[in-house]
């Protein structure tokens, strides 16, 4: 399977300045861990945003073994993991029923990742920033998924739960030959973890 | 901490209950005495308040204790019906605007824009005129005039919403559109909404008040607090201070009254506050 960005040109509505991103390719291979390296503000998060079908290019093609990814219906093979995990959780659900809605979790992902019985009845503002990390990970690695989008997953974990994470996930990600792009601002991370690293190019109209 | 007996939840809901069943209790009461409110007797006409007649009496020797409560009634009840109506359209065009995409959603704001730009009072009377005055100017009025602050309110809610991580991530592992609406949508939704629409109250009272005072509300032979506020106007400077006196001072404690029992229920509903 391959995730692939094809000469993307993405805008922002209202910013006349010129586009997030021009003509950029990339293409992401099933086993693969791809790297995302640049500044802030060059567009790292708009790709993924892409990558995972949250917004539509303004020319160009996200496809997904070929074929433009639209809206799927039902589970969709490539997830996001969001680098604040406490918006990407109902605020006002407890946990046991966000997961109810998307079919539960694997007793081995509970166990892998340390997830306990007892966040279940919990809301979202009652855990920790690493606690809900952890916990949005599982939900997103559903048997269907084939490839997985990290932005910035670790940044604002410490060390810890960060190593935790990172193995759980390169093992997974072997074991899966799941796809992964990893955006991050940590080199020594990136080196560590990714087999390609791929940095955002400089938008040619801010030069003037 | 100390733990404390009396929290403001329980102290909440106390007020809630009482305010809600005192302004039941004035709505039933009025329209039980309906009939009495327009009872004559010309052998006590211009009473002062006394023991026996606590509000006074007018010159047709009416008991102005029961007209005001008779007018209050009404006044609550088509302030129940405007603000119900006023806040069923807000939700309809608010959710439109932010679903149905940029056209919709520009041709929407400009009809919110147009309306709040237009001042309620001038609006409410040039309604009501065009539907030929009456009970059913008033509510068409009221009830048009009202909805477009809380349509905008809701409009931002939901655009906000639509763009949640929360909703894309769970309709990215497979939740139905429907799903996340009932779900994810209106959970938030409806602590907005219902704080709105229980703020709609006073206002749509106060202004049918207002435009039947003015005369292009209710006619006089109905007893709403805004025909006897104008109708004693001509007797104000003839010292009967009695007939203006208690029947705004009570219009304006049921007002107060609504506007607090959206601000508690806003306590209530907020989850940030509501464990205090």
């Amino acid at each position: 399977m391959t995730l692939e960005a094809r000469h993307v040109t993405f805008y922002y509505k209202g910013k006349k300045k010129g586009p997030v991103l021009d003509r950029f390719s990339l293409q992401v291979e099933a086993g693969e861990r791809v790297g995302l390296k640049a500044p802030s503000g060059r567009g790292k998060t708009t790709l993924c945003r892409l990558l995972a079908g949250y917004e539509q290019p303004n020319q160009g093609e996200i496809l997904l073994d070929g074929r433009p990814l639209r809206d799927c219906g039902s589970v969709c093979p490539v997830q996001m993991i969001w680098q604040h995990p406490e918006t990407a959780l109902d605020p006002l659900l407890r946990l046991g029923d966000t997961l109810a809605e998307t079919g539960g979790l694997e007793e081995r992902l509970k166990k892998a990742l340390h997830i306990e019985e007892g966040w279940l009845s919990r809301f979202p503002s009652e855990l920790s920033g690493g606690e809900l990390q952890r916990f949005c990970l599982a939900r997103a690695l559903r048997p269907e998924v084939r490839f997985l989008l990290c932005d910035e997953i670790s940044a604002m974990l410490d060390l810890v739960t960060q190593a935790q994470i990172w193995q759980f996930l390169l093992a997974e990600a072997e074991e899966r030959s799941l796809g992964l792009l990893v955006v991050s601002h940590d080199d020594s991370l990136l080196a560590r973890v990714c087999t390609r690293i791929v940095e955002l190019p400089f938008p040619s109209w801010r030069i003037f | 901490m100390r733990r404390r007996d009396k929290n403001r939840r329980k102290s909440t809901v106390v007020f809630l209950a009482a305010a809600l069943a005192l302004l039941a209790a004035v709505t039933v009461a009025g329209i039980c005495l309906e009939d009495a409110a327009a009872a004559t007797d010309f052998s006590r006409t211009n009473l002062a308040p006394s023991a026996r007649f606590l509000f006074g009496t007018d010159w047709m020797g009416r008991d102005m204790f029961v007209r005001t409560l008779a007018g209050l009634s009404l006044s609550i009840r088509i302030g129940i019906l405007t603000a119900a109506v006023s806040a069923a359209v807000a939700l309809v065009l608010g959710t439109a605007a932010a679903l149905l995409g940029p056209r919709a959603d520009a041709v929407i704001s400009w009809c919110i824009d147009l309306v709040m730009g237009i001042p309620h009072i001038l609006l409410v009377m040039l309604i009501s005129l065009a539907c030929g005055k009456g009970f059913a100017g008033v509510v068409a009025g009221v009830s048009l005039s009202h909805w477009p602050s809380l349509a905008r309110v809701i409009r931002g809610e939901v655009l906000q919403l639509k763009s949640a991580p929360y909703i894309l991530a769970a309709r990215k592992l497979g939740v139905s559109r429907l799903g996340t609406a009932r779900r994810h949508m209106l959970p938030h939704l409806f602590p907005q909404f219902l704080t709105g629409l229980i703020l709609l109250f006073p206002h749509a009272i106060l202004h049918e008040a207002s435009v039947t005072f003015l005369g292009f509300g209710l006619s006089s032979e109905q007893p709403a607090v805004g025909v006897i506020l104008s109708e004693s106007m001509q007797y104000l400077t003839t010292g009967r201070w009695w007939l203006a006196l208690f029947p705004g001072l009570f219009l304006v404690a049921v007002v107060v009254l609504f506007a607090l029992l959206g601000e508690r229920a806003r306590y209530l509903l907020d989850p940030a506050s509501a464990h205090e």
